[in-house]
């Protein structure tokens, strides 16, 4: 294709991605850099049916004349990227500075908003990711071994997981593991504890979640593996048979061999959707013992009368930027490969 | 049958006609509101007065706290009233984007109580027309079970749930709305406002929450949280009718189920609830025509008549209301002298704060002094950007 073609055919796109793409992160980077401007606030007296008290208020004429001297606010430079919400350096200092070792440290950081958020995330996608994975790959394989007849609607069930809404299907679980639900009622007869239950406990909310997103999660992989499966060489195949190959090591040498390529695309975008988990946090409610970037970025926006724009807009960067350096290693290495087969 | 139905579409024709216009002579009034049952009464009787070249559209929606700003910033405004409560003017006031309604309620507001005028700084900014807040719901005949008298302080109420589960009545005897967020920050804000505490240093908007008052407050709400549920529940006064509906799913617990006012704390004497009140606003960015038919449509929706014909439907403010039993908890609040839950302008950020950061304490996680730390140190992070302090 010549370079004009080419051109001609992709502007309007990337004139699409530009606009509904580049331009609202640009605008997302300058909002994070500025905060409200001060607010002048006076003490008046306020009455109601209960009765008069002194109280504060914003003087909205003197707030209005800040606001049109300065329509983005005031130049808070990275003020809230180090704020106590997001990066927190003053708060790292002073605990690495004065603590009682290393668990004190630990857990003084994880007491700090973003690094809860971030520990629950990492942690998630680096369980959630593999794992699916690997689920994905064994009912592709078993998938592809069972009768013809039967094929189509065990794709489809398998396919389930992934179709159901993520806030109805975190729901359904949800309501099933509280403690009047059919799962929890039957954890807490086989332990024999009334007490036992997988929400209050932090350790076991975050296992509700892995295992939930494992489960939401599995499908995708499983269908990218599957069809994977029907271009697998039925040659190769059947020289490994002959060389003696049991089953197992068929699918160690010429399987997984074929399929690196896709696991290479399915890891990816697996761990970019991982890194971003939102739904489950709240279909589960599990915000007091497990919270993620999403969450931190909706909390801001869904404060009880105050949006915090500047703190979102700040953690919305900070996302992206884990995204980037998660997916590093891969793109590296795709990038590498790119070159080669062009040289 | 059919004779019901020509009845009442002749009544519903009659009192159109009757009503139509309500002496509007034009303008559109577009209503944002709340989504719970006493609000809908008024507004739908606010919406007959559409007619005569008087529209009436109305958005009921639990989302309302994130759509008012930005509908009433824009020129002209999505909506000409936002009906609103103590805590959620205060975004519409910071921004200026209500008007004073002196004016209006001088030239249309013969019905309206002084008492309902939500005055601040001298300017009528809304119009109150029901009241509302936590209070206690007792089970009697659990409680005559145990014999045992009613409680009237959170400590009586510990010991009395203590009594329930040790002779067998109930495993938990107490419940309270305690889920991480809006919540839990507003169990922190009863009980504090119970203990005589005050949440900013006067004047200003530094957090004051560290003290005395924060760490029995929090010591209280563990105790309560640890109690578990259910003959006596601090609950919304706008919820009664859903708890003692002789129609509802469990209609002899609501006969025995009796209203008291919120328990006090401390030794003190102010009840450990805030009070609450709902009102409307008239947006600031619309033509005085339409914010003169929104007036009036909701000063009708408002009349009195309205409270005298559905006494349980709230604790309403209007003229000549006689209070039945169904009102006792909130009134009961009122006359014990609750504080009003605050109007002012960071004490969003502030619930919000408390909402995120008790969750680990009441977990057990953390000391009270930490959580209140933890609190402080989240809130002023939020009032910082939000332009409050430096």
């Amino acid at each position: 294709m010549r370079h004009r073609d080419f051109a001609a055919f992709i502007l309007p796109s990337a004139f699409a991605m530009v606009l509904f793409i580049a331009l609202p992160i640009l605008s997302v980077a300058v909002q994070s850099l500025f905060v409200e401007h001060e607010q002048v606030v006076v003490t008046v007296e306020s009455c109601g049916p209960f009765g008069c008290e002194t109280q504060e208020k914003v003087d909205t004429q003197a707030t209005a004349a800040l606001r049109a001297e300065q329509p983005l606010g005031r130049f808070n430079g990275l003020g809230t990227y180090l704020n106590r919400a997001h990066l927190a350096v003053d708060e790292i200092g002073v605990i690495l500075s004065d603590n009682d070792g290393f668990g004190d440290v630990m857990a003084r950081i994880y007491n700090l908003p973003f690094y809860k958020a971030l520990a629950f995330t990492l942690v998630y996608t680096a369980l959630v990711t593999p794992l699916a994975m690997i689920l994905g790959f064994a009912v592709a394989l078993g998938v592809n071994n069972i009768p013809k007849i039967y094929k189509g609607p065990v794709i489809f069930l398998s396919l389930l997981p992934y179709i159901v809404t993520p806030l109805i299907g975190s729901l359904i679980l949800f309501w099933m593991i509280n403690s009047d639900g059919v799962i929890g009622a039957s954890l807490q007869w086989l332990f024999d504890d009334p007490e036992l239950s997988l929400k209050a406990s932090p350790t076991l909310t975050w296992v509700t979640l892995i295992v939930y997103g494992i489960w939401h999660m599995a499908p995708f992989p499983f269908v990218v593996f599957y069809a994977g499966l029907q271009t697998l060489p039925q040659d190769t195949l059947e020289s490994a048979m002959i060389d003696g190959a049991n089953r197992w090591e068929r699918i160690r040498y010429v399987v997984m061999p074929h399929l690196v390529p896709l696991a290479t695309f399915v890891g990816l975008v697996l761990m970019m959707d991982n890194f971003r988990v939102f739904e489950p946090i709240i279909g589960f409610s599990s915000e007091a013992n497990a919270t993620s970037l999403s969450w931190s970025i909706y909390n801001d926006l869904n404060g009880q009368v105050d949006q915090l724009f500047g703190s979102a807009a700040a953690t919305s960067i900070l996302t992206m930027l884990g995204v980037i350096v998660l997916l590093m290693p891969v793109l590296i290495r795709t990038w590498r490969e790119f070159n080669r087969k062009a040289h | 049958m059919k004779v019901l139905t020509t009845t009442a579409l002749g009544l519903v024709l009659a009192a159109g006609m009757a009503q139509a216009g309500c002496g509007i002579e034009g303008g559109s009034v577009r209503i944002l509101a709340n989504d719970f049952d006493a609000l809908g009464l008024v507004i739908s009787e606010a919406e007959a007065c559409a007619g005569d070249g008087v529209t009436v559209e109305k958005n009921m929606t639990t989302e309302h706290k994130a759509l008012q700003v930005p509908a009433l910033t824009v020129d002209p405004a999505q909506y000409t009233v936002a009906v609103v409560a103590n805590n959620s003017i205060v975004p519409l006031l910071n921004d200026d984007l209500v008007r004073p309604l002196d004016d209006l309620v001088e030239k249309y507001g013969q019905s309206l109580q002084p008492s309902q005028l939500i005055k601040i700084d001298g300017q009528t900014m809304a119009i109150a027309f029901m009241g509302n807040g936590q209070h206690l719901f007792l089970r009697e005949d659990v409680l005559e079970e145990a014999g045992l008298e009613q409680p009237t302080t959170l400590e009586g109420i510990l010991e009395a749930a203590q009594v329930i589960r040790d002779k067998g009545i109930m495993e938990y005897p107490l419940a309270g709305a305690n889920q991480a967020g809006w919540y839990l920050g507003n169990e922190f804000v009863n009980t504090y406002l119970g203990y005589g505490g005050s949440f900013f240093e006067p004047g200003s908007a530094e957090p004051a929450i560290s003290g005395e008052a924060g760490l029995k407050t929090l010591a209280m709400m563990k105790a309560m949280y640890l109690a578990g549920d259910i003959a006596i529940i601090n609950q919304w006064g706008s919820m009664v009718n859903g708890h003692v509906d002789p129609d509802g799913p469990a209609p002899q617990i609501g006969e025995a189920t009796v209203l008291a006012a919120a328990p006090t704390v401390g030794g003190g004497d102010t009840p450990a609830a805030a009070l609450w009140w709902d009102g409307f606003t008239i947006a600031k960015n619309i033509s005085d025509e339409d914010a003169e038919a929104s007036f009036i449509a909701m000063v009708h929706g408002i009349r009195p008549e309205v409270a005298q014909q559905n006494p349980s439907a709230a604790t309403w403010l209007m003229k000549d209301f006689t209070a039945p039993d169904t009102a006792k908890g909130v009134l009961g609040n009122a006359k014990a002298g609750a504080k009003p839950y605050p109007m002012s302008p960071y004490m969003g950020l502030m619930h919000t704060a408390l909402g995120a950061e008790l969750a680990d304490f009441m977990q057990g996680k953390e000391s009270a002094e930490q959580a209140l730390a933890d609190v402080s140190a989240a809130y002023r992070t939020a009032a910082q950007e939000a332009g409050f302090l430096n």
